[in-house]
């Protein structure tokens, strides 16, 4: 019991970075586990800003209107305590890292500039022109490098999680990792342990995250018991430009700043869009939504598009796209803003956004649910915790924009106190553990490497991987039918089986064998999707971005409650549960209606 | 021009130590496909263009928009991004190397630990009393601030140690990506206070005093950052530093 407690965080980004400099900012010891270089990580790709209360536009903003508006946005569905702390924290938050360095775009006056973002009506978003993750991210990894050289922080980059060891009691104790280049599964001991591994966008194919947000982790966890909480809420971004590989975002910010979303109103219109007419548009969120515009939330705009171009055909060239029309602003004041975004779209479509409408269209991007956790962070794994995109904290049924990089970091920041406060009232550390415990956890993992190296199957693990993105795009995103939900729960199980049955792997050696990782992956994402899967199908009523036809009306009566998600080792399947009501206690459900302005 | 296929020649090698060699593959042509996308689809089939069963090509990728520097590797013989390296744009067949200024770990993947131990002995970041609540940095100038984010935008991808003649197994010099972080913390009000540190820094081994001015890496960088101004402004910075020094005595 003499032995200094040690920290672990499993992911490097916003959320991770913060727990872990918090933790060793209070003299704390924190192994950092990372797949990649943890300034690569995806928090990076977000682009449009973060809020917070700031009331520099003379606007008379508030916190509470900060607050308000992040649960009328999330349709009620976010238990209210933990949102309420983070929108208090959050100017706190934007000055830390302000001091940190990070590049935020200022006022003539010097001071931090704040824009206009989806869902509020207040300027409320801090922004480093259109590279705000980045900026962001890079911050933490600076602050992170320090404790490096101290000593404080070790930093294990390119290492997979793969699962957590346990004690009898069924306490967190440390993890098991495989060290991506040389296959070597090890286990680590920590007091706790945090896993900040973000969303996993990927179980969607093609989405706008990055190629390591698979959920993994959590997937891993949840199969050794850790609950699972509002997995069928996926974000939807409405403006994406849609890709072979990725949908690459085209922020929020662009309409922030003034971007408009409109359609020829002559399907099939092939004109150069400069050539038509102001008459001859369709600017439909502007009819639809005139109270808010191009600004509604994003499932709203999200679905909105959609139903422009499968529904009524009006979709660009009979396509599914619509454009996102910047060329009516200054070109230069478009640079200074959004630069980073408009670099992205000029290389990747090879068309200036300055002198031609975009083309876009919505595409999977941010998982609202995760892993279940209190509001202290921890899971229902005693001493683990979970901060970040990882858990389904904050966003209810549907996340404001540019409050993500918020509730990751005021998470990973509740994280990193709550963590020390846990091991502090430990009567014993993780080194005094048995070694069985470690054992076991680790000739586990060995084990289903050796089986699935093993595996000479027909079905690889990138084809695997496609038709479930496939199926998950078709039946789970933006319009859920009953119908469709049955078939790919069905779809999933077999899948699940030929997985297990027919794999293949091409590559047999163990040193920096990519395949390996990835087949693990797709085994985990398989078991993320059936969660999701089987929460949306169970939701029989319309809520933020969940949308039923079949159900279009919210029905706080039945389902103003969490959708808790168990997985039965013995059935090897989901288990749903809707016991835990949500914590209204601030704000009374009230009817969410962006057609008309948003009364407090 | 039609064509049905895309010709790829890969510099492979299974490890560190393995010597390596070239592989061909074909994939599938179709429009608006770039060199990620190709290499997915060889590793979802590894069989070479001669039909012989290989194993999937390895290299690192993540956000695939040219924001987290995972991709870098020499496509037809530049150093650049992958993801945005646009098949139609590029002569066939297309050659994939890695990078050859970073030890290869396998096939494409090297290890670029030295630009993050950079950062280290530059001491790239603001020194904070704490992340706790101490109010906000001091107001500051949009114009110098928005000419400092050109340097925040660097991704640490490698492309301009890797164009750097400079940059070589013998030298321990720390590259341009490293000084434009110095230029960036140097002019932050905050990240001021601690100039002198950084300058000190560069004036060791592999300091700024090992640049050859070749400016390869100004051309090379992916994201446009003004490396070859910010080197310009750092030595500045030392020769004012390095005076105040001997008249200090």
């Amino acid at each position: 019991m003499n032995t200094e407690a040690k920290y672990i965080v499993v992911g490097g980004g916003l959320a991770g970075l913060m727990a872990a400099i918090r933790i060793a900012e209070a003299g704390g010891k924190v192994d950092v586990f990372s797949l990649v270089p943890v300034k690569r990580s995806h928090s990076v790709c977000a682009q449009g800003g973060i809020n917070a209360v700031l009331d520099v536009k003379g606007q008379a903003d508030t916190i509470w209107e900060h607050f308000d508006d992040t649960v009328y946005g999330g349709d009620f569905l976010a238990h209210q305590p933990p949102v309420k702390s983070m929108v208090e924290e959050a100017p706190h938050i934007i000055n830390m890292y302000d001091r940190m360095g990070v590049m935020f775009s200022r006022t003539p006056e010097g001071i931090l500039d704040q824009r206009y973002f989806g869902g509020v009506k207040k300027r409320r978003t801090a922004f480093a022109g259109a590279t705000t993750g980045q900026q962001l991210m890079y911050a933490l990894d600076e602050q992170t490098r320090p404790h490096e050289v101290s000593g404080a922080v070790t930093k294990y980059e390119g290492w997979q999680f793969l699962g957590l060891v346990r004690d009898g009691n069924g306490r967190a104790r440390g993890i098991a990792a495989l060290d991506l280049k040389t296959g070597e599964v090890r286990t680590f001991r920590g007091d706790a342990v945090l896993l900040a591994t973000g969303g996993f966008g990927m179980v969607y194919g093609r989405s706008t995250t990055s190629t390591i947000c698979n959920g993994g982790a959590a997937s891993a966890i949840y199969q050794q018991g850790a609950l699972l909480a509002n997995m069928e809420f996926i974000q939807i971004h409405p403006t994406a430009m849609p890709g072979e590989d990725k949908n690459r975002l085209m922020s929020e910010s662009a309409r922030g700043e003034g971007g408009r979303i409109w359609v020829p109103r002559k399907p099939g219109d092939t004109r150069d869009p400069r050539q038509i007419p102001e008459a001859e548009r369709f600017y439909f969120l502007e009819e639809r939504y005139p109270a808010y515009g191009n600004l509604v939330p994003r499932d709203i705009a999200a679905r909105e598009i959609s139903k422009v171009c499968v529904e009524e055909g009006l979709g660009i060239g009979g396509e599914n796209v619509v454009y996102l029309d910047l060329t009516h602003m200054d070109a230069d004041y478009l640079t200074r803003r959004l630069g980073g975004i408009l670099e992205i779209y000029q290389k990747f479509a090879g068309a200036d956004p300055r002198q031609v409408p975009m083309k876009i269209f919505p595409s999977v991007h941010y998982s609202m649910g995760g892993i279940w956790v209190d509001y202290n962070q921890m899971t229902s794994i005693p001493g683990c915790f979970a901060a970040g995109e990882c858990d389904y904290q904050y966003h209810g049924a549907n996340r404001l924009g540019a409050n993500s990089l918020l509730s990751a970091t005021y998470s990973g920041s509740v994280a990193g106190r709550t963590m020390r406060e846990w091991v502090a009232g430990q009567s014993d550390r993780a080194a005094d553990a048995a070694a069985s415990f470690f054992e076991s956890e680790q000739r586990r993992h060995e084990q289903i490497n050796a089986t699935l190296l093993a595996e000479t199957g027909e079905e690889t693990p990138t084809d695997l991987h496609r038709e479930l993105g496939e199926w998950m795009t078709r039946h789970a995103s933006v319009v859920r039918l009953n119908k469709g939900l049955d078939e790919l729960i069905g779809h999933l199980d077999e899948m699940l089986e030929r997985f297990r049955t027919r794999l293949g792997l091409t590559d047999k050696g163990r040193w920096l064998n990519q395949q390996l990782a990835y087949a693990r992956d797709v085994g985990n994402m398989l078991q993320t999707a059936r969660a999701v899967a089987r929460a949306a199908r169970n939701r029989d009523e319309s809520r933020g971005s969940h949308y039923k036809p079949e159900f279009p009306e919210r029905n706080d009566e039945k389902y103003l409650f969490t959708t808790k998600i168990a997985y039965d080792a013995a059935k090897d399947e989901p288990v749903l549960d809707y016991s835990e009501a949500i914590d209204v206690q601030h704000i009374a459900p009230r009817k969410r209606d962006y057609s008309v302005n948003k009364k407090a | 021009m039609s064509q049905n296929t895309v010709v790829f020649r890969i510099k492979r090698q299974e490890n560190p130590a393995a010597r390596p060699h070239w592989e061909e593959f074909a994939v599938p042509y179709r429009e608006k496909l770039n060199v990620i996308v190709c290499l997915n689809e060889i590793r979802r089939h590894p069989v070479t263009r001669d039909g012989r069963k290989t194993t999937p090509v390895a290299w690192e990728c993540a956000c695939l928009e040219e924001v987290c520097g995972s991709c870098a590797m020499i496509i037809n013989g530049k150093a650049r991004p992958a993801c945005s390296a646009l098949i139609d744009e590029l002569k066939q067949p297309i050659t994939l190397e890695p990078m050859a200024k970073f030890p290869v770990v396998r096939d494409l993947v090297v290890d670029r630990s030295r630009m993050f131990d950079a950062l280290k002995k530059v001491r790239a970041w603001v020194q904070l009393d704490g992340t706790w609540h101490l109010g906000p940095a001091p107001r500051w100038n949009e114009r110098e601030r928005f000419r400092a984010y050109d340097f925040s935008r660097c991704m640490t991808c490698g492309v301009c140690l890797e164009v750097c003649p400079q940059i070589n197994a013998r030298s321990s010099f720390v590259g341009a990506a490293a000084i434009g972080q110095v230029r960036l913390f140097n002019s932050h009000p905050l990240g001021g206070l601690q100039a002198t540190e950084r300058l000190d820094a560069l004036m060791d081994k592999g300091g700024i005093a090992e640049c050859g001015n070749a400016q390869n890496c100004v051309e090379a960088c992916p994201k446009d950052i003004s490396l070859v101004d910010a080197i310009g402004e750092v030595n500045r910075q030392m020769a004012r530093h390095t005076l105040k020094k001997i008249l200090a005595g």
